[in-house]
């Protein structure tokens, strides 16, 4: 699957949950096109207006730090977010992306660069582990295999679904 | 090679005999933990059409985020939550005003050595210090667990420290953990277990334990876990009742670093706006006048922590304009504190003592501080916002003793 996306450059290391998804809405009981709505609020307050279906994040160090919040995840992809390139993440966030069905790739040198040229658009191939930015080619780790089945049934939600259908639960 | 303690436990959660860090295996915990966050849960249990949870016995759930619910939104979330632990029959359900759910869990002796918890709360971690592995997850992945009884985890790398020395007088747990914060970074330890080795003199007590093993999280630590000893022991004596194994680390255990720490020269630790690694010793800091000093939560609500801001605000009178919110941890710390007088040490010199739950700590109702205020807390997170106003607020993170001696001076301060 390689997909091309417009980007937006959160340079800043250790954007954490609440920036993401402030704390106050999180026990509201939000429906997820709601919770776009509040997408980045904290840290960048044109980000829920100004952002389009397939744009890319790609960020610094220990995205997504902080509370286990899955909202932080679930804003972002109604928000339209196709996938997040960081230099890495913080856990929680990470488990909640793959159990969400969101690409979130480590990748430090795409990052650095994207944060150095500045580029529009970037795209990223992932079964081969590529992203493409300007012209150059960086490699990532593909999913591990846990993941890829939670990701091809297109999120933990389904995953479950079909096991217990599976095993007549 | 042998094994580093969380591999052990992973290794035994998951029914395998041998496993590797970076290998990803399915485990079945000892306990699945949730709060206020189970209406949601359980939504999401229903949209995978699961009917009946995989064991009633297992799942834990203590309502404590918006206690009492401050709207009729808050309060039907909890009526839902009562709804379907009657539905299923969930048996360790704690309702309002028992606690924190990180407390209430070994109070009432769930918490077992040896043991895996999975809790939809990031400071899952706190279990660690009864040498159990706390270890956080997703709702989702809680409704995944309620429904299947299990989940992916990767086994993680081991870091281990080694706490040595003796703390000078006023200086406490909180002071610890936030100094080595400080030192490794809000990402020090991320997809890492962190293995605690107390070779202080006199050793921690078990709620120094949970404050270092609660704030672990903020470091990015995926666990973190104090071994079983006759501290835990002592502990658990009258809460646990079923039988349990105090499970350790091999000598030979592989771990990725071994930091040794000496804080016999440790001074009060203070973590500035807006990260918990923005850490400075107290004394390094200009005069911060503060507005609100918050005691309480899962980080540092429990008996001792409010007998040390007890003692020192005895017979003093808080600065005036400074609210001292208070928010023990439990309905049993709560009830100690009354029997020794420490309740009412705290109200005489201007505490506001409030019902055991999570309280301003989230910022979702309760004690939220106006635009432009400063507070000092016991609490374990700094970042903007957290407290619910983001207008130039400032959030300082400090030790009870620390909290107090601020609360009566009306800026930042510590008696040590
Ligand atoms: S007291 Fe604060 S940190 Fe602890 S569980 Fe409650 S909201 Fe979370």
């Amino acid at each position: 699957m390689k997909f091309e996306g417009r980007v937006w450059i959160f340079e800043d290391d250790d954007i954490n949950t609440d920036l993401i998804f402030p704390g106050k809405y999180t026990y509201e009981p939000l429906k997820s096109e709601e919770m776009a709505k509040y997408a980045m609020e904290d840290y960048n307050p044109d980000f829920a207006k100004q952002v389009k279906k397939g744009d890319i994040i790609v960020a610094g160090k220990n995205f997504g730090c902080g509370s286990s919040r899955e909202q932080a995840v679930t804003c972002l992809k109604y928000a339209g977010v196709s996938a997040i390139v960081a230099k890495s993440y913080a856990r929680l966030f990470y488990r909640n992306a793959i159990n969400s069905a969101i690409p979130a790739i480590k990748c430090p040198e795409a990052a650095e660069t994207v944060f150095q040229k500045k580029p529009m658009k970037i795209s990223i191939d992932l079964a081969q582990g590529k992203i493409f930015v300007e012209g150059q080619e960086f490699f990532f780790l593909p999913l591990d295999k846990q993941a890829i089945l939670i990701f091809e049934a297109g999120g933990l939600v389904e995953y479950t679904k079909n096991r217990l259908i599976r095993e007549g639960g | 090679m042998g094994y580093t303690l969380i591999e052990k436990l992973i290794a035994k959660a998951s029914g395998k005999k041998e496993i590797k860090s970076g290998e990803i295996v399915f485990v079945s915990p000892h306990r699945v933990l949730s709060h206020d966050n189970s209406s949601a849960i359980s939504k999401t249990f229903a949209s995978m059409g699961a009917k009946k949870v995989w064991d009633a016995n297992r799942i834990f759930i203590a309502l404590d985020h918006n206690v009492p619910p401050p709207d009729e939104r808050k309060a039907l979330n909890h009526k839902v939550i009562r709804e379907f632990v009657a539905e299923q029959g969930i048996k360790y359900f704690y309702d309002c005003g028992i606690g924190i759910c990180h407390q209430v869990l070994p109070e009432y002796g769930h918490t077992l050595p040896g043991t895996i918890i999975l809790g939809s709360d990031s400071h899952t971690t706190t279990h660690g210090a009864f040498g159990a592995a706390g270890i956080a997850i997703g709702r989702t992945e809680t409704a995944s667990v309620w429904a299947i009884g299990e989940t992916w985890l990767m086994v993680p790398q081991t870091i281990k420290i080694n706490l040595h020395g003796r703390l000078k007088k006023g200086v406490s747990a909180k002071d610890i953990i936030l100094y080595i914060i400080g030192q490794l970074g809000a990402d020090g330890a991320d997809y890492q277990a962190v293995e605690f080795y107390d070779y202080l003199e006199p050793h921690l007590s078990i709620s120094g334990r949970m404050t270092i093993c609660n704030m672990a999280a903020e470091m990015g630590a995926k666990t973190a876990i104090f071994p079983y000893d006759e501290i835990t022991g002592e502990w658990l004596r009258n809460r646990v009742k079923e039988p349990y194994e105090s499970i350790k680390a091999d000598p030979d255990a592989e771990y990725e670093r071994v930091i040794e720490y000496d804080l016999t020269h440790l001074f009060p630790q203070v973590a500035c706006p807006h990260k918990v690694d923005n850490v400075k010793p107290v004394k390094e800091l200009a005069e911060i006048k503060i507005d609100v000093a918050l005691l309480g939560t899962c980080t540092n609500g429990r008996l001792d922590d409010l007998e040390i801001a007890a003692h020192i605000l005895h017979n003093k009178k808080i600065s005036q304009g400074v609210r001292l919110l208070v928010y023990p941890a439990s309905q049993q710390v709560l009830c100690e504190a009354i029997r020794d007088g420490i309740i009412e040490k705290i109200i005489s010199a201007g505490g506001e003592v409030a019902i055991p739950s999570c309280g301003p700590c989230l910022g979702a109702y309760g004690g939220i501080l106006a635009p432009g205020e400063k507070c000092i807390s016991t609490a374990n997170r700094n970042f903007k916002g957290r407290m619910g106003c983001k207008e130039n607020t400032e959030i300082y993170l400090a030790s009870p003793s620390t909290v107090a001696a601020s609360a009566i001076a009306g800026y930042i301060t510590t008696e040590a």
